[in-house]
């Protein structure tokens, strides 16, 4: 988030697209509901109707995977009706004419048509989010789980620099993250193409730079595979072994049936987990590792506020903290440089070689919480980033062109099939099943189909389908609602037991390697 | 804003614009009892306990819901202040049943503070008024409106805090009483489960469900004597020692502060900590609900674990770490990869990316970011 979570609620008017933060953020939810109470504006731009629709002035019900041309047709609205922030444009920002032009592509007609909104709704929602500011744009993995994931970010950043939306109280472009690290494990540099604090592997100054501070030699200078590609690499045999530390990828992962196959290819597979999962029957060594509430650390938020925390409970049998297994392991191996008694020794390290968190350090946080970058121990934190300048100077409009899913329905699957997410669960389940009461509320997946769908397959609710695209088929019962459009059935994916991701597709996107969960054709048999 | 100064008690306070007579109270150090006024919410000034006394005001105004006004004279400790509240109080008690050793809030129920500050005889009579049957609260809480005081402070915060409007108050044989729409089962009127009800109730009409131990207990003393199971396991539960520790929410990314409450080693409940900066005192489902029993589950990995003859044996740190260390040394840096997590700490993600870099000698190394 460029801001703050607080700061939700100095906005006049909220645009929330590809985010049903109700479910999956709860208490960002609470907050956009609250300045709606207070008088703020609301937009939801959503395939599906979410339960903050009923508290949205506009709620644009666009076509999943064409968010791009949703959000290039708000911004040619602003600048036909002449509402554009010239005066933030020019100081702050760069190749607005370039982009400019490619806006000619994207008539309310033509926008109206490729998402199946009304032409007059979008233009009120967009001079709504231009005249009412401060303005604050929310997504999520709405916006980044397509094939132009990265075009559609670009988007969203677009729309608020277009209206000066940017680097003040009550404005921004926010991301809400999905996984309570998620952050953190980004800015420590657990991504194949950066060290921590996003210092480029490539960048030979900087590999000599912690080829200094961590007392080695010959740091690899090539960018490493992310997970689609460690995939594709062990099915062609490339990957032999892999060090899998809490994750799920026999749930979580596009294309599921596949990668089963792919794991058995694997010569030794190292499992570092809380529970048993679903990737377990191909591991050759399981690692018991502590729960969060079993150690201390510190976790970064949505808001990029870095918190410490302390363990609550011991942890169960001979189950240890991550960075012990692997530095007892880096030991093992030889290496030097694994010594850490403490997770505050290792912060200590990471103040030192990350510039964003080089003032975070573990005596400031026994007394407070620090939103990055915060380069020094001075330093008092940054709660709203861009405030003077763009990271990079000036802001740079993307001149974009439409792109939709890679998959769309045809005649043998007519249905687009788009994932989304529980109040009641969280991921592939490992934690939430094992709650009883979570299970007692919803225990089950469903498939979400319209009724003039359901009448046309002759579904009763509760009628038991199956769900089949081009990579596999699951089973889960039919739950009859008009939440989504006709035409368009909507699943989670909590449930090993109905594994949607046998059905999604593992095409990507090319800059962010995103799968595109959102959207993948299917067709429901009744059984 | 500018300031206003008043007298509360002959004593000057200085206060900005628009701060309410409680508030200005509350930062001159001058207790006012309340009953329905509640931090996040709006005051509502229904319930009268904070009444005080004002130099030309009609009455005695509720000072939850009274803005200061320059030069203004306020007195909160008079006769006619304290005869007010008690009188006040007494009629709050009047169909209030008097079980509090079997109630699960006993001790840490602010009306039982109240009753004490305010200095009233509680008389312990039998209810007359026959009971409510108590309800679910989906499978998390539960709703004992006979302990119901009324102040409104469950309806308050479900509408104006969480936006969410599931209860309401309605009219039932003549009394208002706390409820849902048709009487529908919460999970039809839209419910969260999020708990700020249970959490903003004064007394022990909305409070978790007991805890898996007393489960246990409650069928050992049920077997012996059930009338008095209630009061034997509040008793004994008062006297067991009970931890407060802060912790994060390992659920989404907002980062929510939590407060969880452990027992031997057990955490037996989780509340939102007022004072997190991204959660200032909320929480949802997931986090109030869904952690004390994934945390203790019988299924967590306990034992290294390593393959002998195809199947997953138990073994020892140390044969588990030699194997890892040896196998993981074969491999040329393109043949292998590293998975982390995002439910890892940071300092485990800066440890996991190091390994793989400086000792496997590979960028790739990755998490479900994508995910």
């Amino acid at each position: 988030m460029t801001n703050t979570i607080e700061d939700i609620g100095e906005a006049s008017c909220i645009l929330a697209i590809g985010t049903n933060t109700t479910d999956t953020h709860p208490v960002i939810g609470t907050r956009v509901r609250r300045a709606v109470l207070n008088g703020a504006h609301l937009i939801v731009a959503n395939p599906r109707r979410i339960p903050l629709v009923k508290h949205a002035t506009y709620f644009l019900q666009h076509r999943p995977g064409t968010d791009i041309a949703l959000l290039m047709g708000m911004a040619r609205v602003i600048v036909d009706e002449d509402l554009h922030d010239r005066e933030f444009i020019e100081s702050r920002c760069e190749n607005f004419e370039e982009f400019k032009k490619s806006l000619d592509a994207f008539s309310l007609d033509f926008v109206s048509e490729v998402t199946g909104v009304n032409a007059e709704l979008i233009r009120r929602a967009a001079i709504l989010y231009a005249t009412h500011k401060p303005s604050s744009l929310l997504y999520a993995m709405g916006i980044t789980q397509h094939t132009h994931g990265t075009d559609n970010v670009l988007a969203t950043a677009n729309l608020a620099m277009l209206t000066g939306n940017i680097g003040k109280r009550g404005t921004g472009v926010n991301p809400l993250r999905g996984q309570n690290n998620v952050q953190g494990a980004c800015d420590m540099g657990a991504l194949p193409n950066v060290f921590p604090g996003y210092q480029a592997v490539v960048d030979e100054n900087l590999r000599k730079k912690f080829e200094d501070a961590w007392g080695v030699d010959n740091l690899p200078g090539e960018i490493g595979l992310t997970l689609p590609q460690m995939f594709e690499a062990i099915n062609s045999g490339k990957i032999k072994a892999v060090y899998l530390v809490g994750e799920n990828p026999a749930v979580s992962e596009p294309n599921l049936e596949h990668l089963k196959n792919v794991f058995q290819k694997l010569e030794f597979l190292v499992i570092q987990d809380i529970f048993p999962t679903e990737s377990m029957p191909y591991a050759h060594v399981v690692l018991p590792a502590a729960s969060f509430a079993e150690k201390d650390g510190t976790f970064t938020n949505t808001e990029r506020r870095v918190q410490w925390f302390d363990p609550v409970v011991p942890a169960p049998g001979q189950a240890k903290p991550d960075w012990w297994v692997t530095c007892e392991i880096a030991k093992r191996m030889g290496a030097s440089g694994f010594d850490f008694t403490s997770t505050k020794e290792i912060l200590d390290e990471i103040n030192k070689v990350t510039p964003s968190y080089g003032g975070i350090t573990y005596g400031r946080l026994q007394m407070t919480t620090l939103q990055w970058p915060c380069p020094s121990t001075d330093h008092p934190g940054t709660p709203i980033l861009h405030t003077q300048a763009f990271t990079r100077g000036k802001g740079h409009f993307e001149p974009l062109t439409y792109k939709g899913p890679q998959e769309m329905p045809d005649e043998e699957f007519p249905f687009v099939l788009t994932t989304a997410r529980s109040l009641f669960h969280f991921h592939t389940g490992t934690m939430t099943r094992k709650v009883t009461g979570l299970n007692i509320i919803r225990g089950e997946e469903y498939v979400e189909i319209h009724p003039d769908d359901a009448a046309g397959l002759g579904l009763k609710d509760g009628d038991v389908v199956r769900v089949v695209s081009r990579r596999g088929a699951v089973e889960a019962k039919a739950l009859i609602t008009d939440r989504a459009p006709k035409g368009v059935v909507t699943m989670d994916f909590h449930f090993s037991e109905s594994p949607v991701n046998v059905l999604t597709n593992p095409a990507h996107d090319p800059v962010s390697r995103i799968p595109e969960y959102k959207a993948c054709a299917v067709r429901i048999e009744k059984r | 804003m500018g300031k206003v100064k008043l007298w509360i008690d002959g004593q000057e306070v200085e206060v900005p614009e628009g701060t309410t007579v409680l508030k200005a109270a509350e930062e001159a150090g001058i207790h006012i009892p309340t009953l329905c006024y509640h931090p996040l919410l709006r005051p509502s000034g229904n319930c009268r306990m904070c009444a005080v006394e004002i130099e030309g005001y009609r009455g005695l105004p509720a000072s939850c819901s009274t803005p200061v006004a320059e030069g203004m004279v306020v007195r909160t400790n008079t006769d006619r202040v304290r005869d007010f509240r008690q009188e006040t109080l007494r009629a709050i008690l009047r169909d209030h049943p008097r079980e509090c050793i079997a109630c699960p809030k006993n001790q840490s129920c602010e009306l039982q503070e109240l009753i004490a500050y305010v200095g009233i005889e509680v008389p312990y009579e039998a209810p007359t008024e026959k009971r409510f049957e108590v309800k679910d609260g989906g499978p998390f809480f539960r709703r004992d409106y006979n302990l119901c005081v009324r102040c409104g402070r469950c309806v308050r915060i479900c509408n104006e805090v969480r936006g969410v409007g599931a209860i309401v108050f309605k009219e039932v044989e003549g009394r208002q009483e706390v409820g849902t729409p048709l009487d529908r089962p919460l999970e039809e009127v839209g419910c969260q489960f999020c708990a700020a009800c249970v959490d903003a109730c004064p007394t022990g009409a909305l409070t978790d469900k007991i805890p898996k131990w007393r489960a246990e207990a409650r069928e050992r003393e049920d077997s012996f004597c059930p009338e008095i199971s209630d009061i034997v396991l509040s008793l004994y539960d008062r006297y067991r020692e009970r931890e407060s520790k802060s912790s994060i929410c390992p659920y989404c990314g907002v980062g929510c502060r939590l407060v969880f409450e452990v027992q031997d080693g057990e955490i037996i409940r989780t509340v939102p900590d007022p004072s997190g900066p991204a959660n200032k005192g909320l929480d949802c489902v997931k986090g109030r609900f869904g952690i004390s029993e994934f945390v203790h589950s019988p299924d967590r990995l306990k034992t290294p674990l390593i393959r002998k003859n195809g199947s997953l044996e138990e073994t020892s740190w140390d044969e588990a770490l030699e194997a890892v260390a040896k196998q993981l040394s074969k491999y040329k840096p393109d043949e292998v990869a590293v998975i982390s997590s995002a439910k890892c700490t940071n300092e485990e993600n800066y440890v996991i990316q190091k390994f793989a870099r400086a000792v496997l000698k590979t960028n790739s190394v990755d998490h479900c970011a994508r995910l």
